[in-house]
């Protein structure tokens, strides 16, 4: 068991512009940390690097104690789990398990007794003689699992593993993932662009846009304080309200209402984010209560999306299911659960 | 096409069975004139009914060969030009593997000119290069000789470019799969490639056996003792006999002959040939 530790890692294909640039990152032993991101911006490249699939342009992949930048993947001691599986078409499931196992020179017998393990761990062991293509996406994901896990590696990398899988099976696959790397207690890098998969997966978090790191943390910070916009936007669903706002004196004016966000910060343009659920339905004449005329709503069982404008920027506010909807809805928010960020950069200001 | 359409239907057998016949009816030709005697066929006229020799002609080709033309008897042709397609199939099934794994997986400087070389090559079939070629295999003593029937046909455009595509539709996920899985260049060609390409390499056999065991102009030119003859030029030299009238009987009985092992390649190898040309195992 080891941990991982990027310092300063940067990667460029073209050699002039940087894909990914300055990630500093530790994972520590038995963690497991999720990587998360819009698509193209970086995450498959910087799992990559990790694994030893790209050279590594700028600064140090270490796993373990040992700085691996020209380690051959195979001498990393990783195990990777693809997308689309990536099983050898021609092997039996047994085969695909033992092969890694194999070209090491490990003896039949203990090959023999991983693959077994592995196979009752995964409960694959009916298919053992069969040829994936005869097995379904859920059971090739197990293979691939299987793969990984009779390796005994140093660490597991996943790049979007179950996002070839339909939503329900994506959920119980989820979870398995999750008790599996609890039981192995296997340090894991995991690859992902649903951030609900993130979030529920990951013991830290790491946020990246456009080859940099946003923030990194435990779910629940970073969902409680986005440090900027970006990640504001990405984390949590239905995603957070972002509005273009003036504040002066502490507090913000719109929507025939106002807000105090807080003292301590500067006056300007700032951009206010406050989530669905903490827009809080309130009478017409409450003190600062602000009016959302209702454009549509969704109603998800459990609560109800109210979707309107403020001002020309889309709101939505979540309601519990039994309350009636008008055609407009008057709403506060606690200053508390407010987040407020520079119009220009992004950045947490609050 | 479910569609049930008598005059269709009729339409399209009445080519399949004209198209049938076209191909059939020499082949027809040449085992009926088999069956004849030498002298039937002064009349100018072909025979289309069986003649009375029954085998008589195939004893006489397998046995003691035709020394009026020079032939010798036809087993030995037929061994050499067995040698010689299965010589010049696995020659080229290897050789081009290995070059297109080459051209996928390795990055080496001037590959893509390396490539393209090896593609204009399409465009110099040997009897274009023949006399250049004859040249280098006399020069190297090969003349009369099985590599020297052999080995100037081995190297082919074709096939390294068609497991090159091969190649290309392997995903890189497995490449890198197998990177992970600790198989080294050799064994990664070895234990993932080779298997992958098995029904392809097994339709390319087909049609590289049939290539080999029909080269005329190329056994024709650097064999001259009798020994290293190949059946088709071996049908050649019978049929071109200088004083006398050629003795069609024996012409044709060798003819079938030399039709057999290709025959027995395409029937014994179709599944695989099939599967070859239309899905990938992939
Ligand atoms: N082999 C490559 N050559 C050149 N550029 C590449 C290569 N691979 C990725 N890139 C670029 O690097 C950037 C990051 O790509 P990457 O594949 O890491 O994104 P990602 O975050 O994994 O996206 P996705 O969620 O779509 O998989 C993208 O802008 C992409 O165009
Ligand atoms: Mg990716």
């Amino acid at each position: 068991m080891a941990g991982i530790v990027l310092e300063g890692v940067g990667k460029s294909y073209d050699g002039k512009t940087l894909a990914v640039q300055g990630i500093n990152l530790t994972v520590a032993d038995g963690e497991f940390v999720v990587l998360v991101g819009p698509s193209g911006c970086g995450k498959s490249t910087l799992l990559r690097m990790v694994a030893g699939l790209e050279t590594i342009s700028e600064g140090t992949v270490s796993i373990g104690d040992r700085v691996v930048n020209k380690v051959e993947p195979a001498d990393r001691d990783i195990a990777m789990v693809f997308q689309n599986y990536a099983l050898y078409p021609h092997m039996s499931v047994r085969q695909n398990l033992a092969y890694g196992l194999k070209n090491r020179k490990m003896d039949r017998a203990e090959i023999a007794r991983r693959v077994d393990e592995a196979a009752k761990i995964l409960e694959i062991g009916e298919y053992l003689d069969r040829k994936p293509r005869a097995l379904s996406g859920g059971q090739r994901q197990r293979v691939a699992m299987g793969r990984a896990i009779v390796r005994d590696p140093a660490a597991f990398l996943f790049d979007e593993p179950l996002s070839n899988l339909d939503a329900k099976l994506r959920v119980t696959m989820r979870g398995e993932i999750r008790l599996l790397q609890k039981r192995l207690g296997t340090t894991s890098l995991y690859v992902t662009h649903d951030q609900v998969e993130a979030m529920t997966l990951a013991d830290r978090l790491v946020v990246l846009n456009g080859g940099r790191v946003e923030q990194i943390g435990a779910p629940m910070d970073v969902y409680k304080r986005p440090a900027s916009a970006f990640v504001a936007a990405f984390i949590g669903s239905p995603a957070m309200n972002l509005l273009p706002a003036v504040l002066s004196g502490g507090t913000v004016q719109f929507g025939g209402g106002r807000v105090a966000v807080g003292d301590g910060l500067p006056d300007g343009r700032i951009t206010l984010g406050i989530r669905p659920e903490d827009l809080r339905p309130a009478a017409a004449d409450e003190d600062g209560a602000f009016e959302m005329p209702v454009a549509y709503i969704e109603e998800l069982g459990s609560q109800r999306l109210v979707h309107g404008s403020i001002e020309g920027e889309d709101v939505v506010c979540a309601v519990p299911a039994e309350r009636p909807v008008g055609e407009s809805l008057h709403l506060t928010a606690d200053p508390a659960l407010l987040h407020v960020f520079d119009a220009q950069s992004g950045a947490r200001l609050n | 096409m479910v569609e049930d359409r008598p005059f269709l239907n009729f339409l399209a057998h009445l080519v399949l069975v004209i198209g049938v016949l076209i191909v059939a009816f020499p082949v027809y030709i040449a085992v009926i004139a088999s069956t004849h005697g030498p002298d039937d066929f002064l009349s100018g006229m072909i025979p289309l009914l069986p003649g009375d020799r029954g085998l008589d002609a195939y004893r006489a080709m397998l046995t003691t060969g035709l020394s009026t033309s020079g032939a010798p008897p036809l087993g030995g042709m037929m061994l050499n030009s067995l040698i010689m397609a299965l010589g010049v199939a696995f020659g080229k099934i290897a050789i081009s593997i290995l070059s297109a794994f080459a051209i996928v997986y390795f990055r080496f400087p001037l590959r893509t000119l390396a490539f393209w070389m090896i593609f204009i090559t399409l465009m110099l079939p040997v009897e274009v290069r023949i006399f250049p070629t004859y040249k280098v295999v006399a020069d190297l003593g090969m003349l009369n000789s099985y590599p020297g029937l052999i080995v100037p046909l081995i190297a082919s455009a074709t096939a390294t470019f068609l497991f090159r595509q091969v190649f290309l539709t392997i995903p890189d996920e497995l490449v890198e799969a197998a990177r992970i899985d600790g198989a080294g260049p050799m064994k990664f060609f070895r234990d993932i490639l080779v298997p992958l390409s098995r029904t392809n390499m097994a339709a390319l056999f087909v049609i590289l056996f049939i290539y080999g065991w029909n080269q005329y102009l190329w056994p024709l030119l650097i064999t001259t003792d009798s020994k290293y003859y190949t059946i088709v030029t071996g049908i050649k030299r019978m049929a071109d006999v200088a004083d006398s009238v050629p003795q069609w009987n024996y012409v044709m009985a060798a003819v079938v002959l030399a039709m057999l092992p290709p025959v027995i390649v395409v029937v014994g190898m179709q599944k695989l040939f099939v599967k070859g040309l239309v899905d990938a195992e992939k």
